[in-house]
């Protein structure tokens, strides 16, 4: 299990041909208090940088876009009853969605946890 | 409003405090200011309503309006020109909230005004500050001295544990009522108080000299009870409380019979008042009080937990292609765990209950139109 990176702050856990995504702990403190995720339907094909979710606090809305390519293969319905798992667990309980990844080469973009570490600092 | 972008932001006299306590900072009216602490927004928020909150506010224009006369109500029946309240029956040490008019019947701003014996102190918005002053000279200047107290800051005191804290500071404000407004001496310093605000929680905002304005906040953030809070949760508060937020909800655009707020021009500036009229728009807006007016303010609860944001357009049903209105602000209110908004609809549609359609991300979600406050408000009549 590999866990990549993106410069919008998103997470990518890999196993298999299926990528579990959500938003870096660095994002949800950004934010701030997480009120509200809209969540791509499951069956729904994703193109890379597309938007795909949306997280909104008290103050902003903010789109999540899709990492990579790909189909949506299930969404977490907790965070639709607990918006706050955002704030709480970015990184675990509240993930996204995941994706039947299309091209496994679009993979090679990404960055890895040391990488996404020294962009945020 | 007045675009600040390209000049270097200004700082008020809180500024190291702001830092000091870890706020976040953006900028705003031209001010770097604090949009939210450690805690967040919506603990801000929630603290505000159940103890109290320590706002900075000095980005606010603070005037003093004096009749060359020096009678104030001279410098009352000046202003009348250029509103539509009834400034002259503000009772010394009271309190009024009023907007300045164009000739269109449209706000160039809303703003306090208190009479304080024998003169007018005058609060008004950041961003129309200059042009505020600047229209008080232009029209003002043969009958009024107008005095811009720039050395002043301005901090607000909210929530049901405002009065036992600034107490502590100043026993004579626990007999202040919503609206009383006057010089008082709060921990030794000669400050300006009233029992007023922008949250719907009873408490205060303060007058105090800059200099002296960082060890106010710090005696006052002393006690507990009391969290500094940004303009994040300011905003959400307002919102909660149906309060307008001028630029937004309120504009050159709009009128103060269209913006819901003809519970704030008072009989005597009305038809057939003793002083109707005689403020700049009167024709349009006495006109629209007689025969109401095409389009309506309202309070709107989204069905759903999107919130539904400023700018998005209203329909009247699911399908239709033409919008009827628009959100002016729109967010999430912590206290009612839920989305709240205000914005403009078509008057026929504006009947609390009535259900439209805001287009969020290229969906229609319905909304009702309510009452507002969103949250009864607790101030201290």
């Amino acid at each position: 299990m590999t866990t990549l990176y993106t410069s919008d702050h998103e997470w990518l856990r890999i196993e298999g041909d299926v990528a579990t995504i959500g938003i870096t702990d660095y994002a949800q403190s950004q934010l701030g208090d997480v009120v509200f995720v809209e969540l791509p339907k499951v069956g729904r094909s994703l193109k890379k940088a597309e938007a795909a979710a949306v997280v909104e606090s008290v103050k902003a809305a903010s789109d999540v876009y899709a990492p990579i390519t790909g189909e949506v293969i299930e969404v977490n319905e907790d965070l639709a009853a607990e918006p706050a798992l955002v704030n709480s667990d970015a990184g675990g309980k509240a993930w996204f969605f995941k994706l039947r990844i299309a091209d496994k080469s679009e993979l090679g973009g990404l960055m890895d946890e040391a990488a996404y570490a020294a962009h945020t600092a | 409003m007045r675009a600040h972008e390209n000049s270097p932001l200004k700082q008020t006299p809180l500024h190291a405090l702001h830092l000091a306590r870890g706020a976040k900072m953006v900028p705003f009216a031209g001010y770097d200011m604090p949009v939210q602490y450690t805690a967040g927004v919506l603990k801000e928020h929630l603290h505000t309503r159940k103890d109290a909150g320590l706002f900075d506010v000095s980005h606010m224009g603070q005037l003093v309006l004096k009749a060359k006369s020096g009678k104030v109500g001279d410098a009352a029946l000046a202003l009348e020109k250029l509103v539509p309240q009834d400034i002259v029956g503000i009772a010394p040490g009271r309190q009024r909230y009023a907007q300045f008019t164009n000739n269109d019947g449209g706000l160039l701003d809303d703003l306090m005004v208190a009479n304080f014996g024998d003169h007018l102190f005058l609060v008004v918005n950041a961003a129309c500050k200059e042009e505020d002053e600047a229209h008080l000279r232009a029209n003002l200047s043969d009958a009024c001295e107008i005095v811009s107290l720039a050395d002043r800051a301005l901090i607000a005191l909210q929530g049901p544990k405002a009065e036992s804290a600034l107490a502590k500071l100043c026993a004579d404000v626990s007999s202040m009522k919503f609206m009383d407004a006057g010089p008082r001496r709060v921990a030794d310093i000669d400050c300006f108080v009233s029992r007023s605000g922008y949250t719907g929680e009873d408490g205060f905002e303060i007058s105090v000299p800059a200099d002296k304005a960082e060890a106010l906040v710090t005696a006052l953030l002393d006690n507990p009870d009391v969290l500094p809070i940004g303009l994040g949760a300011r905003d959400s508060l307002r919102l909660e409380a149906g309060l307008c937020l001028y630029g937004h909800d309120i504009d050159t655009t709009t009128t103060p019979v269209e913006g819901a707020l003809e519970w704030s021009v008072q009989k005597v500036r009305r038809n057939s008042g003793a002083r109707a009229g005689g403020f700049p728009g009167a024709d349009k807006i006495l006109a629209q009080f007689a025969d109401g007016a095409a389009r309506r303010r309202v309070g709107l609860r989204p069905d759903g937990r999107a919130p539904v944001r400023e700018g998005a357009p209203l329909f009247a049903d699911a399908t239709s292609a033409e919008p009827i209105g628009k959100v002016t602000s729109g967010g999430f209110g912590p206290s009612l765990n839920a989305p709240v908004a205000m914005g403009y609809l078509p008057t026929a549609l504006s009947a609390v209950g009535t259900t439209v359609f805001a287009e969020v991300r290229g969906q229609r979600l319905p909304l009702k139109v309510a009452a507002t406050p969103f949250v009864p408000n607790t101030y201290k009549r």
